[in-house]
């Protein structure tokens, strides 16, 4: 039982600091520490710094380009991003496809996609959940039909997130429709400009275009693009998204998150004293670090783990619960600490470059869009009625 | 980083583990916790034999080990089958004199199994905070006398000497210093022991010292900081002890939602108890990564150490709570009965939350310890 960081990870901690102290912008730092819309450019831009110092797949082998690092390592970097405010990697095709197609596609598949990930060619999105298929995922009904050496796709997506930056889509689409609903699910990838791709924006709570719905009418993928054999996609999905419901606990993100929240309950005044002195609100701070500092250490053991087994656990499940659950906790008392400075809610505020004089505190202006945003997490990726699910079915075998 | 014991570890833990179901078993169990002496002379000699006892110190003390680890791995056997030996007030007196650095001969002789010790500080007014003992020492000659009374100390009919934390000044001195730690013998005439039995087995008792003759231990004015440093190891014990019940209500219900059939089905196929169930596990997970934290910074500086030691029996109080009570419910009527062990788990999981400070006053030491350095002397009992 050893907690400690050895001295080869301390010394791997510092060269991330220093790396991230010399080569994050600080434009783009600011605008995540002050939680600010980031643009496309904006993303590009930080995947680019990192593949350059061949740190932008952290979760690939270095045969693929990856960094080939230890769960440790990978702890260390994702804390020491988060907490220097750079820009989350987007997942989906770093985190997610990358390692499918490690795992399970053809050597032509991975020496196609995977350096095209790497360099910014490609921006993947996920076509998983439909209108019909959230929760239940496997009941999707976009459908692939083979002719020659295509496929023919028609059907609906929904909830894409960043689709409307994405060149590219990986698909569970429906190949059989006669056994079990699980079988017959196939993983497709295909091309956003393909003639019948359309995509509509979703507009959601808070205002933001986050995500979209796709629709595909009679949409040719080459069958190249079908990844594993075809209605094994399940297999596949199922893997993925342990990966994705790791990455959604985000202890980074919550470190961060929690560090920024302090700051503002320093701040914030409570009669003659700060915010942090008032016993009710400090109480709710403290059960929050707890909780945190637990599960800092909870994550480390699942990760450890998954390390020393064949990649992800059931534990993930665990992880994704309460690690979203002190995320959105993180927001709600950011938002509870605002106290009537919550209401206001200038939107260009959140851009680059507005000038104009903030209404209240200077960083209250996203904190409710914030908070509101991050009642995702605990539907996305599985939402966390569903992790029970997991937890009851592969670890409590009742 | 590993989050894996030892071998030599691992071995402790299973020979104790081996020893407890084969030889302590829960009949034994519940025949020696409602017993009139309410702990076991011959067990106590068995586990001596075992080096359980020996397990539970340095070297230097006279022991083998004494790593929080160590503590850790035989306390959660502890839980396991809920044994009630005096383990506890041995580890915590025998650690206070260890750190205080004398009494090495009695540490041997309750390493060998021949002295039981108890660990006295909490008295009727004081709650769970050491700080407000009142129990006063006077010298006497060479040596020093002690009146006064301690509440709610557990086995301590079955000490042979006791550890008294009392006061040897009646405001603190310059140092900040008002108390003292004190070897008390049971055997003399000062010493009164209202003894009783414990809701979760065992036995308890109030001490009254009447001018009682005492050895100090340590220097005098070192009470509060050796008293600190053995509450904080009598917590990561009582936490993990906390683990071990947790995990054996765990798989005891487990079984039960798969046997029980209602409505036709298991009654483990219903989502309502499904859920509720993974949520325990989640929970004991979240517990077990606040034990671990704790013993991680047992040897750490005094503010990490005692924030990650309240951080954990605020948890344990948490979860633990929560555990006993969605057990029962889970088990329904067969939950409340004395017949089923459960319930004894159940109930030895909520009075680990009543011994060495609840979630409250953990919470509220946690958020001493966290604000700044300077106000920490002046809260929640957190001596300078």
């Amino acid at each position: 039982m050893d907690l400690d960081f050895s001295d080869e990870e301390l010394e791997f901690q510092s060269e991330v600091q220093s790396f991230l102290h010399a080569n994050l912008p600080k434009r783009l730092s600011d605008k995540v520490k002050a939680r600010l819309r980031l643009t496309k450019q904006d993303h590009e831009e930080w995947h680019a710094i990192l593949a350059d110092r061949g740190w932008l797949a952290t979760h690939w082998p270095p045969e693929w380009g990856g960094t080939g690092w230890s769960v440790a390592q990978r702890f260390i970097f994702d804390v020491e991003c988060a907490t220097a405010h750079a820009p989350e990697i987007i997942p989906f095709g770093l985190k997610m496809l990358g390692p499918v197609l490690i795992r399970y596609g053809t050597e032509e598949q991975k020496r196609h996609w995977l350096p095209r990930i790497l360099d910014g060619t490609d921006w993947w999105c996920q076509g998983f959940s439909e209108p019909g298929a959230g929760s239940d995922l496997a009941s999707l009904r976009c459908a692939a039909v083979r002719e020659g050496d295509e496929y023919i796709v028609n059907g609906q997506k929904t909830w894409t997130t960043f689709g409307q930056h994405a060149d590219v889509i990986f698909c569970l689409v429906r190949t059989d429709s006669s056994g079990k609903k699980q079988q017959g699910i196939s993983f497709l990838l295909i091309d956003m400009k393909s003639p019948g791709v359309e995509l509509r924006p979703i507009r959601l709570l808070d205002g933001e275009h986050e995500v979209n719905e796709i629709f595909f009418t009679d949409v040719r993928v080459p069958a190249a693009n079908l990844v594993g054999e075809e209605d094994h996609g399940w297999t596949y999905a199922k893997y993925l998204l342990t990966l994705e419901r790791t990455g959604i606990a985000g202890v980074g993100q919550a470190i961060a998150g929690f560090r920024a929240l302090q700051e503002i309950v320093q701040d914030q005044r409570d009669g003659h004293q700060p915010l942090a002195q008032n016993p009710l609100f400090a109480t709710r701070m403290a059960r929050l670090e707890i909780d945190l500092e637990n599960m800092k250490t909870t994550n480390l053991r699942a990760l450890c783990a998954a390390g020393k087994g064949d990649g992800p656990v059931a534990e993930s499940s665990m992880l994704k619960i309460r690690g979203t659950e002190i995320r959105q906790e993180i927001t709600s008392l950011a938002r509870r600490a605002l106290g009537p400075y919550a209401q206001p809610f200038v939107s260009e505020a959140l851009d680059e470059g507005f000038n104009n004089e903030p209404i209240g505190p200077g960083y209250a202006a996203p904190i409710t869009a914030d908070y509101l945003n991050n009642r995702k997490l605990s539907i996305y990726g599985g939402s966390n009625e569903i992790q029970r699910e997991i937890i009851v079915k592969a670890i409590l075998e009742l | 980083m590993d989050f894996s014991h030892p071998e030599d570890r691992q071995m402790l833990a299973d020979t104790l583990g081996r020893y407890l179901a084969d030889k302590y078993t829960f009949e034994d169990r519940a025949r020696i916790a409602g017993s009139t002496q309410g702990w076991c002379r011959e067990q106590w000699s068995s586990l001596a034999q075992l080096g359980i006892m020996g397990a539970l110190f340095s070297e230097e003390a006279g022991g083998y080990c004494g790593g929080a680890f160590d503590i850790a791995v035989v306390f959660e056997q502890v839980g396991k089958t809920l044994a009630v030996e005096p383990l506890l007030g041995t580890l915590m007196a025998g650690h206070a004199l260890e750190h205080a650095g004398n009494e090495h001969a009695l540490i041997a002789e309750a390493i060998a199994g021949n002295a039981v010790l108890a660990f006295a500080f909490q008295e009727a007014a004081s709650r769970y905070a050491p700080h407000l003992c009142d129990c006063a020492a006077k010298q006497a000659g060479e040596g020093w006398t002690i009146t006064g009374a301690k509440a709610v100390t557990p086995q301590i009919e079955a000490a042979d000497h006791i550890v008294v934390l009392a006061r040897t000044a009646s405001s603190p001195d310059a140092q900040g210093a008002a108390h003292s730690l004190f070897l008390v013998a049971a055997d003399q005439a000062g010493v009164a022991i209202n003894g009783y039995p414990m809701i979760d087995g065992g036995r308890g008792g109030e001490l009254a010292l009447n001018n009682a003759n005492a050895r100090l231990v340590g220097n005098r004015g070192d009470g509060l900081a050796l008293a600190e440093r053995a509450i904080a190891i009598g917590t990561l014990a009582l936490s993990w002890e906390a683990i071990g019940v947790m995990d054996t209500i765990k798989v005891q219900t487990l079984e039960f939602l798969r046997t029980r059939t209602q409505f036709s089905v298991p009654i483990g196929k219903f989502q309502a108890l499904q859920h509720r169930m993974a949520t325990l596990a989640l929970e004991i997970e979240q517990a077990r990564s606040a034990a671990i934290n704790a013993a991680a910074a047992l040897e750490a500086e005094r503010h990490t150490r005692e924030r990650a030691v309240s951080a954990a029996k605020f948890t344990i109080g948490q979860v633990g709570t929560l555990v006993a009570e969605e057990a029962i419910q889970l088990h329904g009527g067969i939950g409340m009965t004395w017949e089923l062990p459960l319930s004894h788990y159940a109930k030895r999981l909520l009075m680990i939350g009543h011994q060495l400070g609840d979630e409250d006053y953990h919470l509220e030491r946690f958020m001493a310890f966290s604000a700044a350095e300077t106000s920490v002397e002046t809260q929640a009992g957190a001596p300078a």
